[in-house]
């Protein structure tokens, strides 16, 4: 177990401070994050954060309100720009690994109403293999249909994404990240306001990429499904707190230091974890 | 109204068939480009950067009346125009990013500073010698006297451009509509999209400068999108149905301008965009008011009735003149709200949906499926057959209700 921010002296404090920055990268992590600090006004969303997601895994960001999971997200993505640090996907550099990548954002960020039906979206996933003028082929449509079954969705194809409830809208999101074929899939709260049935599915379709070889990193708000649903955990709040395995990771210290007064001894016990 | 027919049918002369022509052509570059500023929500960026036209038109006449020329040449206008429009754009993203100004505050500035200068620019113009028959304000609201066959032919190729570019451009300005961050994830410039979404805009608008005019512009890009955001659900064929939609007001619109020649140009193809929107917003299936009303009031008289056969079911009064009347016209009570043998028989099949449901209940305690237990949902929509009848075996014999 790894926990910054505790032990104020040797490569504890270097690491809190990114400066493995320098070193070698992993080409065994399925994500490598080095130093990235992002901030969307005077203050950073998150600080110089480090951060290895190993492959053929299935790893939560676990942290608070406001303590920049989805920022760490979205920063390894490059969708919000970094003030410093690199990414690096599979040993390679972001910029050039993009298509290694699929992404589930979280639903609440798109308007429902728009005007394009479950098979469109699930399409989208594809995009990068037509091209501009690029037709989509008889072996795309497939790929999207394949996609939809596994997420429980092919009845669906047709419909306009406007009619469907907020699991099913989940599933699509899902369902265009497995169309994309990639080799690290992260998702942005995929239970958030989901139903029981949506989130087995969910579940088991991540369960089976992992089993494939393929790495899974999730943004998770839900602490009590941490240990049956993941391998790894990384906590944040603003700065790296903790990362490593569960079992050895996600302890009640790591839990206080990551949230602080936050989380009550009550909610603590209740999750019943071996100290 | 002869002179209207036969503006439509291209008989009305030389002129009018050119300005018709070119009008269609121009409403449907505008209609289908102006699908992707609708889906991403930028109408009124593009008003801005049509007002930002305006000094562009007045410098570049300037520019080349100082340089000799009579300074009417209208690709040289329309030069100028882009220009401008382009600064103005990029002034807006700029102010937005750099400064903690909302976008709506950074449209208002620049469309009105952009104005006001184009309008001061143009007061200077009519001081001048060769200002005062230049037609500059018809940049305003556009005209089709004067038109030529070569501005024609701009409209033809400039619109026909405009609108390929939209088609094969189609992918990533839906997508960074729909989900930005998404598109963002998969590699896309979010911010060079956006640039390509304005700079088409720009360009239909400048095209459709001397035909409508760039006070008026921004309803060409927009109804037709809104309009046909009534008819369809799927976003391709939203392009091609606004670009019709475009074309039919721009084409109407110009022949009725032809047909009586006081009627300035841009105003009626706006106008005829409006009536067609007002048409799709009163008629269209599903989306369309009077679809909605349809549902709406099925959806009471479903209630009512159901409420009512309820009432029945456990010898109630029924109070509502409403359901009085709607179980009435069916049959199913007299006027005096006592009820009918065939609306006991279909009380008595209600009751033990009911109980059918109150034994569902107890058995399938699952959110998903109770969530149904709406009051409207039959249960037979709900539960397999097989499943219903063990609700029946717990339930006993229907019993009769007197």
């Amino acid at each position: 177990m790894r926990l910054g921010l505790m032990d104020h002296s040797g490569p504890e404090l270097a690491a809190a401070l990114g400066e493995v920055a320098n070193s070698v990268v992993n080409p065994d992590a399925a994500l490598s994050v080095r130093g990235v600090t992002v901030s969307y006004s005077d203050k950073p969303a998150i600080f110089s954060v480090d951060a290895e997601f190993p492959k053929a895994s299935m790893s939560a960001i676990l942290g608070p309100n406001g303590a920049g999971k989805s920022t760490l997200m979205k920063a390894a993505l490059g969708i919000v720009p970094r003030l410093s640090g690199e990414i690096f996907v599979h040993g390679q550099r972001l910029e050039t690994a993009k298509d290694k990548i699929a992404y589930v954002p979280q639903r609440a960020s798109v308007d429902w109403d728009f005007p394009t039906s479950v098979r469109d979206v699930v399409e989208m996933g594809l995009y990068r293999q037509t091209g501009l003028f690029g037709k989509v082929t008889g072996r795309m449509k497939a790929q999207v249909m394949d996609s939809l079954d596994r997420v429980g969705m092919a009845d669906f194809a047709e419909r306009q994404i406007g009619q469907l409830s907020g699991g099913q809208q989940q599933r699509v999101f899902l369902a265009r990240a497995l169309a994309q074929s990639a080799e690290l899939y992260m998702l942005d709260e995929p239970f958030a306001g989901v139903d029981a049935a949506t989130e087995r599915t969910i579940i088991g379709v991540l369960k089976n990429l992992k089993a494939e070889g393929k790495s899974v990193i999730a943004v998770h708000h839900d602490l009590a499904t941490v240990e049956e649903y993941f391998d790894h955990v990384f906590m944040i709040n603003v700065r790296r707190v903790a990362e490593g395995p569960v079992s050895s990771s996600f302890t009640p210290e790591t839990l206080q230091a990551t949230y602080g007064g936050r989380l009550a001894a009550k909610h603590l016990n209740e999750l019943a974890i071996a100290g | 109204m002869s002179e209207f027919i036969d503006a439509l049918f291209l008989t009305a002369g030389y002129n009018a068939a050119l300005v018709a022509i070119g009008a269609g052509l121009l409403g449907f570059a505008a209609g289908s480009t102006g699908t992707f500023l609708f889906l991403r929500k930028r109408a009124l960026v593009s008003d801005a950067v049509a007002h930002a036209t305006l000094p562009g038109v007045a410098l570049s006449f300037i520019v080349m009346v100082s340089l000799g020329g009579d300074g009417r040449s209208l690709i040289g206008l329309l030069i100028g125009s882009a220009i401008t429009a382009w600064a103005g754009l990029l002034l807006i993203e700029a102010m937005v990013r750099k400064t903690r100004l909302a976008e709506d505050t950074a449209i208002g500035a620049v469309l009105g500073v952009f104005f006001g200068f184009g309008v001061v620019l143009l007061t200077v113009i009519q001081s001048m010698s060769a200002g005062r028959q230049a037609g500059l304000e018809e940049f305003l609201l556009g005209a089709t006297a004067g038109m030529l066959f070569q501005d024609a032919v701009l409209i033809a190729i400039g619109g026909g451009l405009t609108v390929l570019a939209s088609w094969v451009l189609r992918r990533p300005m839906t997508m960074v509509a729909f989900d930005t961050s998404y598109a963002s994830s998969l590699g896309y410039n979010v911010k060079q999209v956006d640039l390509a979404m304005m700079g088409l805009a720009m360009a239909v608008t400048v095209i459709g400068l001397k035909l409508v005019g760039l006070v008026l512009i921004v309803a060409l890009l927009i109804i037709p999108a809104v309009t046909a955001r009534f008819w369809t659900e799927r976003s391709e064929r939203l392009f091609w149905v606004a670009g019709i939609l475009g074309g039919v007001a721009g084409y109407v619109g110009a022949g009725l301008s032809a047909a009586i020649p006081s009627l300035p140009t841009g105003p009626i193809i706006v106008l005829l965009s409006a009536v067609l929107f007002s048409v799709s917003l009163l008629l269209a299936p599903n989306r369309g008011a009077l679809a909605a009303w349809v549902r709406h009031k099925r959806m009471q008289a479903a209630v009512h009735r159901r409420q009512g056969l309820l009432a029945l079911a456990t010898h109630h009064p029924i109070r509502e003149k409403y359901t009085l009347r709607l179980l009435g016209s069916e049959g199913l009570v007299r006027p005096d709200g006592v009820s009918t043998d065939a609306g006991r028989a279909l009380a008595a099949k209600i009751a033990r949906d009911e109980h059918r449901w109150t034994v569902a209940r107890r058995i399938h305690q699952d959110a998903g499926l109770t969530g149904q237990y709406d009051g409207l949902t039959p249960i037979d929509a709900v539960f397999t057959p097989d499943e219903i009848a063990e609700f029946d075996r717990q339930i006993g014999a229907p019993k009769p209700v007197e």
